[in-house]
């Protein structure tokens, strides 16, 4: 019996030991799955806006993704998600489907964008006006410099829209 | 140490050291299969041979793949397939072999829940199989991203976005599992670890853990009728074969099993030279291109009845149904209620569930691949409801069943 017991208590020191440098390898694999810091890094993209053209759909790259700038016209809805630069307006948003990340195509002739994926669609100020999308395109950090726009870094603008809880 | 005896062959040399004769008898020679199946018992050897013909193939593309996203897609594309000596065969062989075993796969499943295989001792082959089903789904999407053309991407973009679980909005997780923002080298290169090893050997140990759940139950019958094994085995070992109602696996059902497999194998080789594009789509001929969705996404057609279930809901809603309809299946030997084992066309009204089930499952896929418009969406989203209204039904169809 008191054999028993003493085998019993090493046998529970030992599985708990073990379990202590399990629970170090599940950490260790976690962290080994993370974004490494040159992907978390990769850094701020400059975009000029001097030069575009009303309903023309310019697509940047960021972080890999791809990002819509659209410089609206007069008779386009004004909304407060819209990038003001100058006298202009700007819907700024990152041009992955909020369903689930397809990139909508923008159809300049109805002024609305369309996800092929399952029949989204957004509005010009990239709101979502037909589900199964649930939110409207996210606006990426930025901010405004002149006539350009660095995407990446948080400005004035982009900090007030997240105040109000628009970004997304 | 024990004592041994001078061998008189390599037979007897092996026997006395590994006991190869004894491990014969147990698994093979010994172990009893009921003489009242049909073909559809075979299915399961298919199952397990086709595996065997994934894993060479695979071994024979993985002396040239480059898992590196700037050069996977032309190592497959231009290397394997134009320069490698018979590099298209073993392309073809593999993508068709991943595709059929699907059809297999779902061809046993619905011979199990037919014949009421799943209960009365046999939850846990039930099980086991649910879960080389899932493991099986995750090998073929990993797979699938490995030549990094257009479909890769994309599935690898809308199936990983999935984890984010709707308003929850785990951002954190989805780049967790991808190492990045959007797919990208580290993506490609953990889902290549996970198509070539883990998975592969998760597979093998759920194989061993399926046979091993087979071996107390024993295979069931067309009848469903309790065999007192032991007892019939006697008759068989007495030499009373006729009376029996069993045959020893080997020789006498593997000589069975062979015979099936040489038909499917037909049927396959068939596809393999004549028929291999339907494994492979023309959209993924495009190298993985970031900045451009293609315009009609879809997945492989074994996974298509359960994304017509994504389909026709808003977000939330859409992916709950979908993970539901992705475990549903592991829960029937616990909906259905009834104690019998039989053939459904005994049940009475589970066989109209059987065969509703069935067209349902068919509809959707079908749906899945036509466009989300009109009366499509109408017959996908019918389709849903049905799906998850069998479910519903399930227990109390079977609760009051007469026993048969
Ligand atoms: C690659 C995957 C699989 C392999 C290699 C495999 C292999 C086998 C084998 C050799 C048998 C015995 C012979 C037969 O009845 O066909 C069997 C039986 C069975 N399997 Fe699987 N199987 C696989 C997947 C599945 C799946 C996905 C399910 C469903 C959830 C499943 C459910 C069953 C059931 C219920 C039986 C018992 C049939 C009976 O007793 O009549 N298996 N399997
Ligand atoms: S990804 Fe756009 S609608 Fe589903």
């Amino acid at each position: 019996m008191a054999e028993n017991s003493r085998r019993d208590f090493m046998g529970k020191v030992f599985g708990g030991w073990a379990a202590l440098g399990g629970l170090g390898v599940l950490y260790a694999a976690k962290k080994t799955w993370d974004p490494l810091p040159s992907v978390k890094a990769a850094g701020f993209t400059t975009v000029d806006l001097s030069a575009a053209e009303p309903n023309v759909l310019n697509v940047e790259k960021w972080r890999g993704k791809p990002i819509f700038i659209l410089k609206k016209t007069p008779d386009m809805e004004k909304s407060d998600r819209d990038v003001v630069v100058g006298k202009d307006r700007f819907l700024v948003a990152i041009g992955l489907c909020t369903h689930l990340g397809c990139i909508p195509a923008y159809r300049p002739d109805k002024k609305d964008f369309l996800c092929a994926c399952h029949g989204g669609m957004f509005d010009t100020s990239g709101d979502n006006i037909k589900p199964p999308p649930p939110s409207p395109l996210v606006i990426p950090p930025f901010k405004v410099e002149g006539t350009k726009l660095v995407l990446g870094e948080e400005g004035p603008e982009y900090k007030k829209m997240k105040e109000a809880g628009l970004i997304a | 140490m024990a004592q041994f005896e001078k061998a008189n062959s390599l037979h007897e040399w092996l026997d006395q050291r590994l006991a190869i004769d004894t491990l014969e008898r147990v698994l093979a020679k010994e172990y009893w299969i009921p003489k009242n199946i049909n073909f559809l018992w075979a299915m399961g050897m298919v199952l397990a041979f086709t595996f065997g013909i994934l894993l060479v193939s695979g071994i024979f593309l993985l002396m040239y793949y480059q898992p590196n996203v700037n050069l996977a897609f032309d190592s497959v594309n231009y290397t394997i397939m134009r320069e490698v000596e018979f590099g298209w065969l073993w392309r073809h062989v593999h993508a068709v072999a991943a595709s059929v075993v699907f059809l297999i796969i779902y061809i046993h499943m619905f011979t199990g829940i037919y014949y009421g295989s799943y209960k009365k001792g046999r939850e846990m082959i039930w099980i086991s199989g649910m879960l080389l089903f899932v493991t099986f789904s995750a090998e073929a999407f990993s797979g699938y991203m490995l030549p990094w053309g257009q479909m890769s991407y994309w599935a690898g973009m809308v199936i990983t976005n999935l984890f984010s679980i709707g308003s929850l909005e785990l951002n954190g997780l989805v780049e967790w599992i991808r190492g990045d923002y959007v797919p990208g080298q580290a993506f490609l290169d953990r889902f290549f670890m996970l198509h070539v090893l883990l998975l592969p050997l998760a597979i093998l140990g759920l194989i061993g853990l399926h046979f091993g759940a087979l071996r107390i139950p024993h295979v069931n019958n067309q009848d469903g009728e309790e065999i007192d094994f032991e007892a019939e085995a006697a008759k068989y070992k007495a030499g009373n074969k006729k009376e029996a109602k069993v045959i020893a696996f080997k020789p006498d059902f593997l000589s069975k099993d062979m015979f099936v497999l040489s038909v499917f194998l037909i049927f396959f080789f068939y596809l393999v030279f004549w028929h291999y594009s339907f494994a492979m789509d023309p959209i993924n001929f495009d190298p993985a291109d970031p900045m451009k969705t293609p315009p009609h996404i879809y997945p492989e057609w074994y996974f298509l009845w359960s994304y017509e279930i994504l389909r026709p809901f808003p977000k939330d809603p859409g992916l709950v149904a979908f993970g539901i309809a992705q475990v549903i299946f592991f829960l029937i030997p616990f909906l259905d209620r009834s104690p019998n084992v039989a053939p459904a066309s005994r049940r009475g009204k589970f066989n109209i569930w059987f065969w509703v089930m069935l067209v349902d499952v068919i509809v959707l896929t079908v749906m899945g691949k036509l466009p989300p418009e009109g009366i499509f969406s109408t017959i996908g989203l019918v389709a849903t409801v049905v799906f998850f209204a069998l479910w519903i039904s399930l227990p109390f169809i079977t609760k009051n069943e007469k026993a048969v």
